[in-house]
Formats: structure tokens, sequence, C-alpha cells
């Protein structure tokens, strides 16, 4: 259960601070966010971005949307699992998360028992897969030593 | 507003009549009046050229015949020997000859010697050594060479006129008279009839009558004897248009005959002389009319007929505006909904959040320290509920006002039927109605939108309740499989459809309900729904019994890869 990291987007600011309570005391490591533009900021700075295995981001906010950000994240950092939370889940907004790349769409207010659940779950998908990198990469290196 | 628009109609239908019939009957009325105007002139003074032509040509006949009696007297006058003509045989022969030649003009003859002493006579009276000293005409006679006198009675006593020719004879002057005829004179003149009512006659300067008039004129003479004063030796024809003392118009024609003495007269009344013209006006005036009654009727009809069409537009289109307005309030009424719906959601969020923070603090305290622990965790767990109540119900605002999936699924009918009929119990129990549902086995899943499958059975139900007074009834819907195809029937127990409004239930707009009350796009749209799958919709209605509405959707040709929703 420790040690996973998570970024929490969203521009209500007393849910980002009451969750992120709530996520440490379950013994994870939060990181708040306001924004999307703070989010990937916060990705992108080197102490933070690699070790994050989840970013648990709000659909609807001003300035960059949900939408907007999952993509970006998708797209340089790949290995990073995105579980969405919105106000209202219409089929099409979920399908249109889904199509990008999305871990899985939670509606707010969500239940934290799910949430957790959730949140796990994402982190062991980015651990396997990191694995399997690694193990690929050492792979790679036997070939190219000739062995 | 009512009366306003009707008077808006009325002065639209009266406009519109007014030009019509102005505008069409104007050169209708303006070509007949100019043409029979021009007709009348022309026709008019052709008819008096014509009467004049006539006239002045029975003139000269007549006066021909008195000339050719003066001339044979004239030449009998000169018979050489005194003692032939006052020969009584002699004159006898001579009458004979004339009689015969001339067809009984000349009545009688007589020599008349200066003392006006009758000498010899030929004729059927007995005259001979009557004495003419004081008659006029023998006192006219002596005067000039020959004379023809009026018309008079004489010893006789009928009526006759006389041509005498005086003669210088063995040193003294006799003279010759021959009389003729009334009648046969008469005859002349009568023959010039003109028309039915033309007819002619001659008066002398005094205005006496020469002939015997055809109809009676003694009262009417006035105008004759105006024209004896004012030109009494006119050699010319006169035409003078006058009222006669009976009142009626009438062409009078004059013209003078034996030196002017005489006066040859024709009369005519104005109607029949213009007999041919009144025949052209009358059957004008029948086009005229029966024209002007044909545009006014076309004027009337048309014009109430396009007047109405427009009030029905002009009625559809205020409707059709109503609805308009209607339907974009319904949908700025969802717009603000889901606006407040999805501001109220983010609060509730935080507060489910910080209820759920203070429950994971409460974990941590120790029971024995906080006796109301018990108290705190059920009222936050009070509050996380709420919250969750509040969720559920922002989501349906949210769905309400977004427009739900139009996407096609497999879906099973009957639960489609069994959600609407759960959706509408509460509803129909206080409309006092029992919603039943009668659900055929085996019904294969259809091809189509469940929701817009929901909402074509909300309407038919709601109709069907609506259909229902407050004694009660019931609704049912029924499925079952028919072929290829699956059926739905909504049937209740209403008022049932009048067989008139039957064919315009699907029609939009068509509605039964008070206005504001029903929109009329209700069964539009299950129209619309049920056709789009391919389906079919059918109405059954008794008024009185109670109105079945039949479904019919074509099944899903189900194969491998088509994943059931629903």
């Amino acid at each position: 259960m420790t040690g996973i990291k998570v970024l929490l987007v969203d521009d209500e600011r007393p849910f980002v601070e009451t969750m992120t309570k709530r996520l440490e005391k379950r013994g994870l490591t939060v990181v708040p966010t306001f924004s999307g533009q703070e989010a990937l900021e916060a990705l992108a700075r080197t102490e933070e971005g690699p070790g994050l295995s989840a970013v648990i981001l709000d659909v609807k906010m001003p300035g960059m949307d949900g939408l907007e950000v999952l993509s970006l994240i998708k797209r340089d950092y790949p290995l990073v699992e995105v579980i969405m939370l919105t106000g209202h889940a219409t089929v099409e907004s979920a399908i249109e998360g889904m199509k990008r790349g999305a871990f899985d769409y939670l509606m707010k207010p969500c239940d934290m028992e799910v949430l957790m659940a959730k949140v796990q779950e994402a982190d062991r998908k980015k651990r396997a897969q990191e694995e399997r990198i690694i193990r690929a990469r050492a792979e790679m290196i036997a070939l190219r030593r000739g062995d | 507003m009512e009366d306003r628009q009707d008077g808006y109609y009325r002065h639209l239908t009266r406009n519109m009549v007014l030009i019509v019939i102005v505008v069409s009957l104007t050169p209708l009325i303006l070509t007949a009046a100019v043409l029979l105007s021009q007709f009348h002139q022309s026709y008019h003074s052709k008819v008096l050229a014509h009467l004049g032509e006539l006239v002045e040509k029975h003139s000269r006949h007549i006066d021909t015949f008195l000339t050719d009696r003066l001339s044979e007297i004239r030449v009998l006058a000169r018979t050489p020997r005194l003692q032939e003509l006052a020969d009584q045989d002699f004159l006898r022969q001579k009458l004979a000859l004339f009689r015969e030649e001339y067809g009984g003009v000349v009545v009688d003859l007589g020599l008349i010697d200066s003392e006006g002493i009758q000498r010899s006579y030929a004729g059927p009276f007995n005259l001979k050594g009557a004495d003419y000293a004081q008659a006029k005409w023998f006192k006219e006679a002596s005067k000039g060479e020959h004379y023809i006198s009026d018309v008079f009675t004489g010893l006789r006593g009928s009526p006759h006129f006389i041509v005498a020719v005086r003669q210088e004879m063995e040193g003294r002057s006799w003279i010759l008279r021959a009389t003729i005829d009334f009648e046969a004179f008469n005859a002349l003149v009568e023959g010039l009839t003109i028309g039915r009512t033309g007819f002619a006659f001659i008066l002398n300067r005094k205005g006496e009558f020469q002939t015997k008039p055809r109809y009676e004129v003694l009262p009417d003479r006035e105008p004759y004897l105006k024209l004896l004063k004012n030109r009494p030796a006119s050699r010319r024809r006169t035409i003078v248009e006058g009222k006669t003392s009976a009142g009626k118009e009438s062409i009078i024609v004059t013209f003078p005959l034996k030196n002017g003495e005489w006066l040859l007269c024709c009369q005519q009344d104005m109607t029949d002389a213009m007999a041919e013209f009144g025949r052209a006006w009358r059957l004008a005036l029948a086009i005229v009319l029966v024209g002007a009654a044909a545009i006014l009727a076309v004027a009337f009809l048309l014009t109430r007929r396009m007047v109405n069409r427009i009030s029905e537009a002009d009625l559809q289109k205020e409707l059709m505006g109503d609805k308009v307005i209607e339907a974009g309030r319904l949908a700025s009424i969802g717009e603000l909904a889901a606006g407040i719906a999805h501001e109220i959601n983010n609060p509730v969020a935080i507060m489910v959040e910080e209820a759920g923070w203070v429950e994971d603090l409460l974990e941590e305290e120790e029971p024995a320290t906080a006796e109301n622990l018990a108290e705190f965790r059920r009222a936050v767990a009070q509050i996380r509920a709420q919250g969750a109540r509040c969720k559920e119900i922002t989501h349906k605002l949210l769905s309400f006002a977004r427009r739900t999936d139009p996407e096609i699924h497999e879906v099973d009918l009957n639960a489609v039927v069994e959600e609407v009929s759960g959706l509408l119990k509460q509803k129909s129990r206080y409309a006092n109605v029992e919603l039943l549902t009668e659900l055929g086995p085996d019904l294969k899943p259809v091809a189509a939108s469940p929701s817009e499958l929901q909402q074509v059975l909300l309407n038919l139900v709601n109709n069907a309740v609506d259909a229902i007074d407050s004694s009660g009834g019931t609704v049912t819907m029924k499925t079952r499989a028919q072929g290829g195809w699956a059926v739905i029937e909504v049937s209740d127990t209403g008022s049932g459809i009048p067989q008139a409004n039957l064919a315009r239930i699907f029609d939009p707009f068509f509605t039964t309900k008070p206005v504001g009350q029903g929109t009329g796009l209700g069964l539009s749209i299950c129209y619309g729904i049920i056709h789009k799958l391919g389906g079919k919709i059918s109405v059954k209605s008794e008024v009185g019994r109670g109105t079945t509405f039949i479904i019919q959707v074509p099944v899903a040709a189900s194969g491998p890869g088509q994943k059931k929703a629903g």
C-alpha cells in the first residue's frame, strides 16, 4: 500500500485539500495541484514525475479541461495511469476519455474505498508495465553482448 | 384579441371584395355605356334621316298625284268646244274613263259658269244647277288658273276636295272641276306607316286634317300648329322631337305639300323608332347585369375562401410560434437545470469528502474518551448518505437536460414496458387508473434506442391515462410476437377518439386538449420514432369504449458480435 504516489488535480481547493488528507491517511503520497497547467508542471519536475503511479483528474476545470490534460499526460508520460473524476457521466464523454487512454472513470462524489481500489489497480498495472520494460531492456543488453 | 382579429379579417374581406368589384365592374359598365351611347347617337340620326327620307318621298308622291289630277282636268278643260263640256254625256264618258283609269279616285266632274252655277255635271249626286257662288273654293278658283281645295263636306255631306281649272271659253270664264274622293286620297297617306306606331296625315295651314289620321291626334295638334305658325311656307322637311300630350317621346317629321299649303306630317313614338336600339340596350343591360352578378358572386366567394385560408394560416403560424416559444422555454429550462445541477454537484462532493475525512479521524479516537462516538459516526454516515442522494438528483437533472443517447441497441421490449409501467404506476394511481401489463413470452429483442422506445410508451400511456375520466378505468400494455414483428398494444377504457379526429391524431400540433395543456406533438413524435425504426403504429378506437394503439417493430436480426445493452 505504501509507496504509491498520486497526483491530484481539481480546481476546487477544499476538495483537493480534504481528499489529500484522506488519501494520505490511507498511506498514499499525494501531490495536490489546482489546475491542468500545475499538474503538467508537477509531472515535469524530476523529483515527482517518474515516481507517480496515477493521476486523479477532474474533467471539468477552467482553463485547460480534463480531457486536454489527459491527452498531454498520455502523450508525454504514457506509463502514468489517469483516473478521471467527473460531475456527471455521459456515455459520450466517458467513451471519449477511454479513447484518450484514461484508466477509469468515476463520478463525483466518489466512494473512498472504490477510489482506493482503482488507485491500487492502476499502481499494479504501472509496476507490471515497468517490470516488462526493464526485462525487455535486460534482454536487449544481453542480446547486444552477443551471449 | 379575437374581436380585433375578426375586425381585421372583415376589413380585409371588404377591401378585397371592393377592389375586385370596382376593377372588374368599372370597365364593363364604361364599355357598355360608351358603346351604347355611340350606338344610340348614330342610330338616332339614322332613324331621323330615314324617316325624313320616307316622308319626303311620300310628299313627292302625293304632290305628283295632285298635279297629275290637276293636269288631267286641265287637259279636259282645253276641249275646244264649250258645247262638249256642257254636254252631260260627254262628261259622263270622261268620268267613266277617269274612273276606269284611276280606280274611283275621281268622284264626279262638273262645269261651273262665272256666276257659280253648275251647268253640267257627271257623278253619283244630282248636283246639276247647284250654286257654288258662295263656296270658298269657287272664289279661290275664280282668282287663278287652277285650284286644289282643302277637304270639306260641302253640299253632298261627305268629305272630299276639289281640283278646279279656270278656262276662258267664248268670252266667258268657266270652271271645270273634279271631286277627288277623300277615301281614295286618304289611302295614299294611310299607306304610309312606319314601324308599329308611325303614321302620317295631312294638315292644312289652319291645322285642319286633310286626311284621316290613323290615331287620334286631335288633342296632340299643338306641336303641329306651332310648326305651322313658325314656318308656314318652308320647302324643307322639318324634324322635331318632343313629348306628346300623352307623355310619349315622339318624333315628328313634316314636309310641305301643295306649295306649302298643306303639310304632310308623320309621327312615330321614339321607343318604336328606336326599337332596334331598345333591343340592343336590353341585351347589353342583361349582359352587364349577368356579368355584374357573376363578378359579385366570384368576388364574395373567392374572397371569403381566400380570407379563410389566410386566417387559418395565421392561426397555424400563431400556434407554431407558441410551440417554438414553448420549445425554446423548455430548452432554456433544461440548460438552467443542467447548469444548476453541475454547480451544486461540486459543493456536494466537497461536503461528502469532508464528512469522509471526519469519519476517517473518528477512527483514531479512543472509544473511551469519546462517549458520543457512535452518534458522530451515525451523523457523518447520514451526511454521506444524503450527499449520495443529492448526487442522484443532480445526475437525473443532467440526464434530463442533455439528450440521451440515441444509439440503437438490441432492446428487450418487455423490459421497456416494465420500466414504463414502474414509472407511471404512481401517476395512474392518482388518476384512479389501473395500469396492467401482459407480457408475451419468447419476445425477440428489437433494434431500437431504449430511451426513444421509452418515450413512445410514456406518451401513449400518459395519453391513455388522460383519456380516462375520474370514474376510473384500466390501461393495459400488452406485448406479443407476430412473425418477424414484436407488437406492443396500449389499450385504455377511456372516452375513445371520434372518427373525424382519427385521421389527424398523428398530425403535428393536432390536439384536443385545451390550449396550453397539450402541445399536439406527442403522437407525431411517437409516429416519427416508430417509423424511423421501420415499424408501424396504428390506432383503433370506439367512442365511449376506449382506444388501442398498436405498435409493430421489426425484431432485430440478431447475430454474433452484437452485444446486449439497455
